[in-house]
Formats: structure tokens, sequence, C-alpha cells
């Protein structure tokens, strides 16, 4: 090939219409495969809502249940541990619950629908671990003189105060989760759906 | 044309052997790639020990692949619950331990591989920084090297889900959810990783199909480019001068000697070495006292319950502890995106050091005292960064020296390293390279 032969301006369209008609077949071949990672409709149907009996759980006292594959704590708080709520309103980010990490019924000062009752998505906000109970006060739990009580993540220390309200000046961005969830007597509890629906 | 057939041009002396390689040559660049890559590449005759490394990476891939082969065979990336409640896939690798014969070899040799990888690539990563090795004409070597380092790490950090530890479980956790710190796109996409709403059986089985086949092929991709990429450029030197400069009248360098007998068996001693300490930690301290195999990974994942102390395998470590630095919000966008930009970023600034350094000369032996400091503090930044990323966030140093403000200043120093390159590797001393490489 000379440098001097010329460029065949309708060659040259065909070559690029070419190219760019198989460019798009085979970005749309793609789709399959970028779909197939997706979450399987096996996987989409696994978030049925789970029913609990909160009838043994003491004052003071926590427990787990699987939901989603998350654990999901549900709290008995003593009057000890709702008294240190309203002290914490300056040290934690959000103290009001503005953004929407619950159900607008459980945004209140306590965020839950029965004050004792604490019910959360026990996964930190900031990369996914699950914090550790850290119910004792100050330096019984490790913790400094200050503390008052809540979760420790133990990824990156983020806190959380017995709300599930997040500290200033950590990692974690927003406050714990609260599921969707209402009781269906007085001591069971359905997590995961709502009078609105699941 | 005709007359350049590669009939004539390798021609046969006769001997069956001879025949029989001109059979070849005339069919496929057998005798041509022997010696363009091999006996007639020439490499500069003045290496020393730091040199060692790329041929032990190379080596210690083969390690892997090798022994991944074989661990294929018995794994099963299931995380189900078997009859006993245990996950498949950790009761796989428990077999493959105690019933599979010589299997415990196989996988220790592959979990201390996958340490031995990294200690090796950073050491000749550090060769690089020493010599100035991704200094013009090499930075397409370097950006291959950095891209290497970036699958390096991805391939490590999917085969460590694997076995389904409690560390596999919550390492990934916390690695995938780094995605969702991307605004906007960033919850899709780690659901996408994942394929489920939590790290689960999908994301096992992802994780493992990429470990097993699609990393490894790209990283073999890679290792062509960055081999063919240096091949032609020729190799750095520790006197950071190009030997290609002065020639002899064959045209060869006159410090270059053929890589092959000289250098590869001067390599074969570097792996008689490296092999005698790989053996001596694959039998006598396969868990590396923690750092290789992590304790709480001899516990099957759990789900709801994070182990009270994770932290990622020591290789993670420092740019862990980059992550975990960023601790206030920026830009209206929370902190865990700017901890993940850190992260991102301290890997993908080596990409850029090429046209960061703007010293007259490459290798430190001809570097003035401001690089030679700031070097050394960077090497002990480095080293700090991934002790202060095994411990808690709450770590003290002899109890009083809180470990988080610590990090947060290394990572800015780690940062200031690169970013201020331009500035005061151009105003640093230096002396007048030699015009030949000296022994």
């Amino acid at each position: 090939m000379s440098n001097e032969s010329r460029v065949d301006c309708g060659r040259r369209r065909l070559v690029v219409a070419t190219a760019a008609v198989g460019g798009v077949g085979a970005i749309t071949a793609l789709v399959p495969f970028v779909s197939s990672m997706l979450p399987s409709e096996r996987a989409k149907a696994a978030g049925a809502p789970v029913e609990v009996d909160i009838g043994s759980l003491e004052a003071g006292q926590m427990m787990t249940v699987e939901w989603r594959g998350k654990p999901v704590w549900i709290i008995n708080r003593s009057p000890q541990m709702l008294e240190t709520l309203p002290k914490l309103d300056e040290s934690v980010a959000d103290p009001k619950s503005a953004k929407r990490m619950q159900p607008d019924y459980c945004q209140n000062e306590v965020r839950s629908i029965k004050p004792e009752y604490m019910v959360v998505v026990g996964i930190c906000t900031h990369l996914g671990c699950s914090p550790t109970a850290k119910f004792k006060r100050g330096v019984e739990e490790g913790m400094d003189a200050s503390w008052l009580g809540g979760f420790l993540c133990p990824c990156h220390g983020s806190t959380f105060d017995f709300a599930g309200r997040v500290f200033k000046n950590k990692p974690a961005p927003d406050n714990l989760e609260v599921p969707r969830h209402m009781y269906l007597s007085d001591k069971r509890l359905l997590i995961g759906e709502d009078k609105k629906g699941a | 044309m005709a007359s350049n057939t590669n009939f004539e041009k390798y021609k046969s002396d006769g001997s069956l052997q001879g025949n029989l390689l001109e059979w070849f040559d005339a069919r496929f660049p057998a005798t041509s790639l022997w010696r363009g890559h091999l006996s007639e590449y020439y490499a500069p005759k003045n290496f020393n020990f730091w040199y060692f490394f790329g041929s032990l990476a190379m080596l210690v891939l083969v390690i892997q692949i090798v022994t991944g082969i074989f661990l294929v065979m018995h794994y099963k990336p299931d995380a189900s619950l078997n009859a006993n409640g245990i996950p498949v896939a950790f009761a796989s690798v428990e077999y493959i331990m105690r019933d599979v014969p010589w299997g415990w070899l196989i996988r220790y040799m592959h979990s201390t591989g996958a340490s031995a990888f990294f200690i090796v690539v950073y050491l000749h990563m550090f060769r690089g920084l020493l010599y100035g090795s991704y200094r013009q004409p090499r930075e397409l070597i370097w950006i291959f090297g950095t891209l290497l380092f970036l699958c390096l790490m991805a391939e490590a950090f999917m085969g460590y889900l694997l076995p389904w530890g409690q560390m596999s479980f919550w390492g990934a956790q916390v690695i995938v959810n780094l995605f969702s710190a991307i605004p906007l796109i960033g919850e899709p996409l780690s659901v996408w990783i994942r394929g489920d709403f939590v790290v689960g059986d999908a994301t096992l089985n992802r994780f493992f199909s990429f470990h097993v086949i699609a990393v490894p092929l790209v990283l073999l991709g890679l290792i062509a480019a960055h081999i063919l990429a240096l091949h032609e450029v020729g190799s750095n030197n520790p006197d950071g001068v190009e030997i290609k400069k002065k020639k002899d009248v064959h045209g060869n360098p006159l410090d270059g000697i053929p890589f092959h007998p000289y250098y590869s068996v001067k390599d074969i001693v570097g792996v008689v070495v490296f092999l005698m300490v790989f053996s001596i930690v694959v039998f006598f301290a396969p868990e590396g006292g923690g750092y290789f195999l992590e304790y709480n990974n001899f516990l099957p994942a759990d789900p709801l319950k994070t182990p009270p102390h994770i932290a990622p395998v020591w290789y993670f470590t420092p740019y862990y502890s980059l992550l975990r630095a960023m601790v206030w919000p920026l830009f209206g966008i929370d902190a865990k995106f700017w901890g993940v930009v850190l992260m991102g970023g301290g890997v993908v600034i080596l990409a850029f050091l090429p046209w960061l350094d703007r010293s007259p000369v490459k290798s430190i032996r001809y570097r003035g005292p401001i690089f030679k400091t700031l070097l050394t503090l960077f090497v002990i930044a480095f080293v700090l960064l991934g002790f202060l990323g095994t411990q808690p966030p709450s770590y003290a140093f002899f109890g009083v020296i809180p470990g988080a403000p610590v990090a947060q200043l290394l990572t800015l120093y780690y940062f200031l390293f690169f970013l201020t390159m331009p500035w005061w590797s151009k105003i640093d001393k230096y002396k007048p390279e030699p015009d030949r490489v000296t022994m």
C-alpha cells in the first residue's frame, strides 16, 4: 500500500457503518451475561417476613433473628437504657432521625413503635459488619469513661447508642436501619412487613 | 520475499535435531522466540539481589496455578449447610486438610503461596522505586505492573472468600460494601457484585469462577504484556543508565549479557533460596502466626455475628489503613466514599509515578538526600500503615499514643510523597550518572 493512495470515502463510510453495527451487536450480547449476575428469582423470593415471639425477652436483653440473611436485633430496653438517649442528642450525628433509615412510624425519639422494644437491622451502615453489644457503661466494656452503653462496630470503630443512632465523627454515615415491622399481638412481632405491606 | 522464508533463515546443520528444528522453525517462531527472549536478550550485567523478585513472582504464579488445579478437584463452592450444620465449602476445605492424601500440603502451599506472592511482588515494586525502573521509556511496563498488582489483589481477595470462614465472609462483606459507597450507582452495583442482597451462595460461586478462571486469564495476559514491553525496551539496572547507548560491532549492548544462560542460572540460585524459606513456612508455620491464615477463619462463616476483631490478611492492611483513615464527610458525600477513594487512589497513584518523578537521574545511587530521606520515610509509613491495619481502630502504641490519628498522619504522608514528588524530585541534589554500568 503506498502512502499516495487516496482514501475511498464511500468504502470508509461502509467500514465505519459495519463496525458500528457490529459494535452495537457485541455490546447487546453482553446484556445476558451482565444480567445473569443480578439476584436470581429465587434470591429475590427469599425475603419472606419472619415472625418472632418476644415474650421471654427480659428488660436489658437482646435477641438476634435472621431476616433476608441479615441479623435483626430485638432489644428490650430497660428504663436506664432509655434514659441515656436524650443525653446523647448532642453526640450523635442524626439525633432526630431525619434521614429515612426507619419507617415513618419509627421516626421518633426512641426510633421504635413501643419505646422499650427496639427492632433494628444489626448491620453497620459503614461497610456491613455486625456491631457488638457494649451494654455496660464506660471502662467495664473497654470503652472510654463517657460511654453510656450501645454498640461498637468491630471493623472500623463506629459506635451506636441504644436507638441505633450513630455517633458523630465515625466512619458509619447513617443510623442503623429499622426494618418494617408490626406487632401481631402484644408479644408477637412480624419483621419485614407492616400494615402497608411488605 | 521468496528468499526470506523461514526455510532459509534457520538452516539445519544436517543432524536429526537440526532437521527437526528446521521443520519447526519453518512453521513456528521457535528459534526466534528463544533467541529474542532468552539466548539473545541482552540484560545489563550489573543486576543485583533486587533483580531476583521478577522471576520469583513467576515461580510463585506457577506454584499457585498448579496447587490451585489440584485444590479445585476436591473443593466445593457451596454455602449451604451439610448434615452436620457446617457450610459445604468450609467442610470441603477441612476434608482437603484431613482426608485427601497430601491435601494439607497442597492447601498450605496455596495459602502460603498467596502471602509469598505479595512479599515477592512488594519487593519487586520496591526495586522499581529504588532504581527508577518506571522512568521513560519503561512507563508502560510500570503501568502493566500496576494493573497486575490490582489483578493480584482481586485474585487474592476472591480466593480468600472460598474457605467460607468467618474472616472470608466478613472480609468479603466489607469489601463488596465498599462499592455501595459510590453515589447513586453504589447500592445496585454492590447487589450486582454479590448476586444477592447479602454475601451468600451466589457470591461464593461467582468468586470461585473469577478466582479460578477469569482473573488468572487476565493475569497471564498482563504478564505477557509486561514482559513483551520489557523485552522491547530492555531492562533497567541498578545504575539506571541505558545499556543500549553503548553497543559493540555486532550491535549488542557492551554492558549486556544474554539472559540465558547468565541470568537463568543466577535466578536458579534465587529459586533455591526462596524454596528453602517457602518450605520452612509451609511445613513449620503455615498459619504464619495468624498473618497468613487468620485464626478466625478456622470458624465457619456466620452471617449473624462479626468476629470481635476483623482485619484483612496482612498484604491488604496498608491499604485498609488508608480506607479507615477517612472519617469526615466532604462535599456532602459520606466519609466512607472518601475512604474508598483513598484506598483505590493509593494503588492507582502508583501508575502516575513515571510522570511525577522529575529527577534528572533514575537510580537511588545518584539521587540526593531528599529522595533518600523521603523514600525511607515512605517505607516506614507503609510498614506502619500495614501494622495499624492489622490492629483494631482503638489500638494505641505502648498504650498511650492512639493509633487512629497516627494512621491518618501516615496516610497524609503516603499521598504527599507522591503528590509533591514533581517538586522535591526536581530540586533535590544529584550526582552525575556514569556512562557505563558499574559493578
